[in-house]
């Protein structure tokens, strides 16, 4: 019985693992044969050669970055506030940040180029600075879920209310109670977020091509309408940008109690 | 002039009234305990004292000023908590030199009056040691000195020590004393262990339902309980009803007879003895040094506590006896 039980369980983990690893083999097997003479990494060299990947991805890797540093500062004071002083409102708050889990990024774009298009009272599709601004919120916007999630798990792991009036008693002030008491203790879990946040900002697709700016995804896109090989190389290092923030998200959860010891 | 003195102080939440008109002054110096019951408002007290909470009504003063609506990070008072509330991500010497920080001493000061307190509060080795890598009563120990090296013009502690094992409770407690008195510390002291209170206190204040019932030196509060909830609360005191101490001492009285356990003496049978009564042994505990019997005597069982001095004092179940309360051992309480 008990064995039968597990034979059943390492079918259902062979099925799954052939389910999502034989799509990646073959394309991985594909991108290797742009040369008709045997395998080879010439598709990757195209790919990483060409300007087009470089700037686009360099784009969206800085988008990246800026939407996770607005998103931390807006993230993790707000999370904070709630816990400590309105934890009432936790309910909504949960709410109205899986809203873009619920709404779909299209919409959401319709909705900011009506309230921001160059005849609005607020301009910000004028000029490109200005849009790449309203896609940095929009990232923001998309990022929420992720971010407010592993943030607020974060601080529930700890004290907060206690730890905040300890350093209340002691002279602290505010900012001085985030930097030093609050952030350094979520820290593993404002990262885990971050690298998520980076995971979805660099393929997203919709809000930049709609905003009409040269992102990594919109790229990934024509490339593939119009390559052969090339296509699959990009998936594979999508893929693998991608693996690389999990992992890291793994890598720090890992270290979220980190047993130093200072000799 | 008191030194800290709280006025008709009043907490509600929402509708459920939690310290309700409490009254108190203490002298600089001086050691006091709320001593009562769990929820009965002596954690609000102290977190309005120290300032994470806002009155409904009543002032708070400090050396004459006034602090009710101060922010704690103004009031100089030092708080120390049941679970420690030591920053996770700094180690001892971190967590202790915190509060110098904020205040902008400089590193060489800060160092020296850590190096200090750390001396003080026998932590000396940990000073590397990060929370997670110290005993509780090692961590406590962090979040006194962390208290203290601020020199806070008072010190609360909210039940610093139930958290820990019966030994090292008793250790730290007289630790805290002895620190207490050598730096003369103004000093509130929260728990709901009487033994606690009776053994470290200059004063006990017993609180119930966020009031309280009776304030004096540890001696008085032990010895002459004001009313029915204090003797309940203090000792093991024996406690009649009005029949009751009709039926056995012939008295009358208003609220309930209290009479300590330790105070009534057992005679042998046909003691010849002036104003006794005839009593039966039903039961009796040994609780080491004192053996503790259920006496009936006129259909009330009273509780008396012997010396254990011989194993062939014991005196078995139906012996019959007589005992001897002296009039001043017996206190009428509301
Ligand atoms: N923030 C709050 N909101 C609502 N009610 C509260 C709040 N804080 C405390 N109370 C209530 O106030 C009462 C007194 O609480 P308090 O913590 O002061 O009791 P305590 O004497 O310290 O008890 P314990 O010995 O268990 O710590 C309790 O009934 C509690 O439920
Ligand atoms: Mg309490």
């Amino acid at each position: 019985m008990k064995s039968t039980s597990r034979l059943g369980a390492w079918v259902a983990i062979a099925i799954g693992t052939i389910y999502f690893l034989l799509p990646l083999i073959a394309t991985f097997e594909f991108s290797l044969k742009m040369n008709r003479d045997g395998y080879s990494f010439e598709a990757y060299k195209v790919v990483l050669s060409d300007p087009g990947f470089q700037a686009t991805f360099g784009y969206s890797t800085l988008m990246a970055v800026l939407t996770i540093i607005v998103g931390i500062l807006l993230v993790v004071p707000t999370a904070y506030w709630i816990q400590l002083k309105l934890p009432r409102l936790r309910p909504l708050v949960e709410f109205i940040t899986l809203l873009p889990l619920v709404i779909p990024a299209i919409v959401i774009v319709f909705g900011y180029l009506k309230l921001y298009n160059s005849s609005a009272w607020l301009p910000l599709t004028g000029n490109d600075r200005a849009t790449d601004f309203l896609l940095m919120c929009s990232y923001v916007t998309l990022a929420l879920p992720y971010l407010y999630r592993s943030i607020d798990a974060g601080l529930r792991a700890i004290d907060v209310r206690t730890l905040t009036e300890a350093a209340e008693s002691l002279g602290a002030s505010w900012p001085s109670i985030l930097l030093q008491v609050i952030f350094p203790n979520v820290k593993s879990a404002i990262l885990s977020g971050a690298f998520l946040t980076f995971a979805v900002v660099i393929g997203e697709f919709t809000m930049a091509s709609l905003l009409g700016r040269p992102a990594f995804g919109p790229y990934l896109q024509l490339i593939g309408a119009n390559r052969a090989y090339e296509p699959s190389a990009l998936a594979i290092i999508a893929f693998l940008v991608t693996w690389a923030s999990m992992g890291l998200i793994q890598v720090f959860a890992r270290n979220a109690r980190p047993a130093r010891k200072t000799a | 002039m008191a030194y800290l003195t709280i006025n008709n102080l009043h907490k509600r939440f929402d509708d459920h009234v939690v310290v309700h008109d409490f009254n108190m002054s203490i002298e600089q110096g001086e050691f006091v305990t709320f001593l009562g019951p769990s929820g009965c408002g002596k954690t609000t007290v102290l977190r309005m004292i120290a300032g994470f909470e806002t009155p409904t009504s009543g002032h708070i003063r400090v050396g004459g000023e006034d602090i009710t609506h101060q922010s704690p990070q103004k009031r100089g008072i030092g708080m120390v908590f049941q679970s420690y509330a030591l920053f996770p991500n700094m180690n001892v010497t971190q967590n202790i030199g915190f509060g110098l920080k904020m205040r902008k001493c400089d590193g060489a000061e800060i160092a020296r009056k850590v190096a200090e307190v750390i001396k003080l509060v026998e932590l000396s080795g940990k000073e590397n040691h990060y929370p997670h890598e110290l005993s509780g009563g090692q961590r406590q120990r962090v979040a006194l000195a962390r208290a203290l090296v601020v020199e806070p013009r008072i010190l609360l502690l909210d039940e610093p020590l139930s958290a820990l094992d019966a030994r090292i409770r008793k250790n730290l407690r007289e630790q805290i004393r002895d620190i207490q008195r050598r730096l003369g510390l103004t000093t509130i002291f929260v728990t709901h262990d009487q033994e606690e209170a009776l053994t470290m206190s200059d004063r006990i204040f017993v609180m119930n339902q966020g009031r309280v019932e009776q304030e004096g030196r540890a001696e008085m509060v032990y010895t002459e309980p004001a009313t029915e909830f204090v003797a309940r609360f203090m000792g093991n005191y024996n406690l009649l009803g009005a029949a009751e101490t009709q039926r056995l001492l012939g008295l009358n009285i208003n609220g309930h007879m209290a009479i300590r356990p330790e105070s009534i003496h057992v005679l042998d049978a046909h003691s010849q003895q002036a104003d006794t009564l005839a009593g039966t042994i039903r039961q009796h505990q040994l609780l080491g040094n004192i053996i503790r019997y259920q006496i009936e005597s006129a259909g009330v069982t009273l509780q008396v506590d012997r010396l254990n001095r011989t194993a062939s004092d014991l005196m078995p179940a139906g012996t019959e006896v007589r005992l001897q309360i002296s009039r001043d051992d017996m206190r009428e309480v509301r």
